[in-house]
């Protein structure tokens, strides 16, 4: 009894007061920024990514993986802000372009949905379907509910039914041999429903996009909601991006 | 064997002839008995069988043999049951049969397989007393995919049935597409709780094939990255071992702790996971005097949370009843079944490719193990490995001068060359088995997930356990799906 007590008191408060203003150390990659539209970089860096992210003056977040290489070896080009509100309602929202006129690089933002504001603001409920994920998002998403993050604050929760969800969010590419449970869980959810992609794996098929292992067959006729980008996705991006589309960010 | 064999870790091998099949069988048998245990066996694309046979402190045996004529051969799992997962892998990819093997069916169902995991041949049992129950693909919480099949009876599980494949990617044909040099985001994708084991894994074998080595300066970031990557991962499963028996103090207490390991690392490189950290040749981000200063100070304050949390946790008899004499595994189960990492090490096996096979020269390894087999010593001796990682990096860091982030340019790697590395993760022994061919290409890329020796032994742990128990056996195996591609 008295270890236990020792052990809390030594614990202390660990939520973070608020996760959708908080800040993350800067070596922290997010939101990307060019610096300047310079064609020979651009074009280098294009040919070194290991996703084909970078396309003329523009990044995929989609499909970029996070792993730097731009950054590393352009760095007067491309610099990755500690910016962790990056999720998108759209698929184009995610890609990133030089806008000449304001020379500066566009953000992803998340326009709130009226039906999800409405009738889940107070309460959502999410099941996961891990379909061929390496665990790196798996693990991110966890922590979203952890004593940290605590996503369960806002009334945002994995649910272990699909009776139970209002959505479904997705991590991994979507192996052949998950895809059918993959549809059936989506089946299994009650209207109204919604679909959200997390990582890189989820949106684009990220490093597996060019493997005949996968089947993106059902995915590709859905329409996503919610896009949260990473590779895995930060638990705060996950809270951030959830809370955007239900309406509750200022 | 010629000049360009090496003889530590990573071992590099040129192709021995291959042997009559006979030869090749009465070799493994002799190697067997003589303390040797696989470290690989599969099939080739030039229609050979490999197989590498290795024992702490001596360079591995590496053994080939054309596919034999008629396509079968005896099983060696009927004598040495290490081999029964390797030999139903070579059946499915090859088509080669193991004759007499013991339970011979699909590991994973490759992409382009005709059967759908739908279909899959489960055992059954015509008995009226027993009742079957299916758990997955899709688990309740947030975790890999992967399906079990219980026969029960009553409460208690009689037979566990897993099948895996869902998580089948296609990685070792994306790892051998294209230039070697290109794959270490891929390679930390093997399994993302395991990105600094796998990067490091498929790093040191990638330099072992161009002939390069990374710096001396660079081995202590790379060692502290890996064991920093165990510290976490061990925390993570002492909060979920927690969670599972509704002791959420400890969920919650190691949950945090976690956090803050997974940040520090955030703070190095950009990645909670480590991710990006390494690359071939070095390491892509250094670690300076003050982030050396910022991680000592934190890992200190960690490591007395971290004796206060256990202390609490391993003192509470609601804990210990529901660790203590759950999913046993004895010793000899876990040296027949080639068992490895924390599993191994809790039955008893002194095993641990930091002791066994060093990647780096300096000190001495000893392994910590426990002798029970049980949840609690899978348990407590994460907790004291825990503690043992965080003293290494502690005199590390009190060592490690201004480390800046660097890499040795790698040619392109030597033709008809075979690498072997090994790493222990946190999960235990992993290998990386890379073959170039004449013109320096790579020919396969193999990789060998620690758990993929142990999810069997999970099946054997929960046999006569209540099904309840199950969550918690399965977690204190904590197995990896993904990093085997099943």
């Amino acid at each position: 009894m008295f270890e236990l007590l020792k052990a809390r008191l030594a614990h202390g408060y660990q939520a973070i007061p608020d996760p959708l203003r908080a800040r993350i150390h800067p070596s922290f990659p997010g939101v990307p920024v060019f610096l300047r539209a310079h064609e020979a970089d651009f074009s280098a860096a294009a040919a070194l990514c290991p996703t084909q992210a970078i396309e003329g003056f523009s990044l995929d977040l989609g499909k970029c993986v996070f792993c730097g290489a731009c950054q590393r070896n352009f760095p007067e080009t491309f610099a990755f802000s500690p910016e962790f509100r990056m999720a998108s309602d759209s698929r184009n929202g995610l890609v990133v372009q030089w806008d000449p006129a304001k020379q500066a690089s566009s953000r992803p933002s998340v326009c709130p949905s009226s039906v999800l504001q409405q009738g889940f603001s107070r309460s959502f409920a999410l099941r996961n379907v891990s379909a061929a994920g390496c665990n790196a998002c798996e693990l991110e998403l966890g922590a979203a509910s952890n004593v940290n993050f605590d996503m369960g604050r806002y009334g945002l929760e994995v649910v272990a039914s699909p009776r139970h969800a209002d959505a479904l969010i997705l991590t991994g590419p979507v192996s052949a041999n998950m895809a059918f449970a993959l549809e059936e869980t989506w089946l299994a959810i009650p209207e109204p429903k919604v679909l959200i992609l997390c990582g890189a794996c989820a949106i684009s098929g990220g490093l597996f996009a060019e493997e005949g292992a996968l089947d993106r067959s059902w995915l590709t006729g859905q329409s996503a909601a919610l896009f949260i980008p990473g590779c895995p996705a930060h638990p705060l991006s996950i809270i951030h991006g959830l809370m955007s589309l239900l309406g509750r960010v200022d | 064997m010629d000049h360009d064999t090496q003889q530590r870790n990573p071992f590099i091998f040129t192709f021995p002839e291959p042997l009559p099949l006979t030869e090749f069988i009465s070799r493994i048998s002799e190697l067997s008995s003589s303390g040797y245990s696989p470290l690989g066996f599969f099939g080739t694309p030039e229609r050979e069988i490999l197989c590498l046979m290795g024992k702490a402190q001596h360079v591995p045996i590496l053994l080939r043999t054309a596919f034999p004529a008629g396509h079968c051969y005896p099983s060696l799992s009927v004598t040495i049951p290490a081999f029964h997962i390797f030999e139903r892998e070579l059946w499915e990819e090859h088509g080669i049969t193991p004759e007499g093997h013991p339970w011979l069916k699909p590991l994973r169902y490759p992409a382009g397989s005709p059967t759908k995991m739908e279909s899959y041949p489960f055992f059954s049992s015509p008995s009226q007393a027993l009742h079957e129950v299916g758990v997955g693909p899709v688990h309740a919480g947030v975790i890999e995919p992967g399906h079990f099949r219980f026969i029960c009876q009553g409460e208690s599980i009689q037979h566990l049935e897993i099948q895996l494949g869902y998580q089948h990617r296609g990685l070792a044909k994306l790892m051998a597409n294209g230039d070697l040099r290109s794959k270490i985001n891929l390679s930390e994708a093997i399994a993302g709780d395991s990105a600094i084991g796998h990067g490091l894994a498929y790093c040191i074998a990638t330099e072992a094939l161009c002939g390069a080595e990374a710096g001396s300066a660079l081995k202590t970031p790379r060692r502290l990255a890996l064991e920093l990557e165990r510290i976490a991962m061990h925390l993570a499963d002492l909060s979920a071992l927690a969670g599972d028996i509704a002791y959420l103090s400890g969920q919650n207490f190691f949950a945090a702790l976690r956090t803050t390991i997974i940040n520090s690392s955030l703070a190095i490189c950009g990645s909670r996971f480590g991710k990006r950290w390494l690359c071939p040749g070095g390491i892509n981000y250094g670690l300076n005097k003050e982030q050396n200063k910022t991680l000592r100070t934190t890992l200190l304050t960690a490591e007395k949370q971290i004796e206060l949390s256990a202390k609490a946790m391993f003192s509470s008899s609601g804990v210990l009843n529901r660790f203590d004499s759950t999913g046993c595994i004895s010793r000899k189960t876990a040296q027949e079944l080639n068992m490895t990492g924390i599993t191994a090490k809790a039955a008893g096996l002194q095993v641990d490719v930091r002791a066994d096979f060093p990647a780096f020269e300096e000190g001495i390894f000893q392994a910590e193990i426990l002798a029970s087999g049980d949840v609690y010593a899978r348990a407590y001796l994460r907790y004291k490995e825990i503690r043992q990682s965080l003293q290494m990096i502690d005199f590390w860091l009190s060592t490690l001068p201004d480390v800046k982030a660097a890499a040795v340019p790698l040619a392109k790697p030597r033709p008809n060359l075979l690498a072997l590395s090994l790493v222990e993760g946190w999960r235990g022994r992993i290998a990386h088995i890379v073959k170039t061919d004449q013109k320096g290409n790579t020919e396969f890329y193999r990789i060998i997930d620690p758990s993929l020796h142990n999810w069997f032994a999970l099946a054997l742990a929960v046999r006569n356990e209540g099904i309840s128990d199950f969550p918690l056996c399965n977690k204190s195996f904590d197995l990896s799906y993904c990093g085997h591609d099943l």
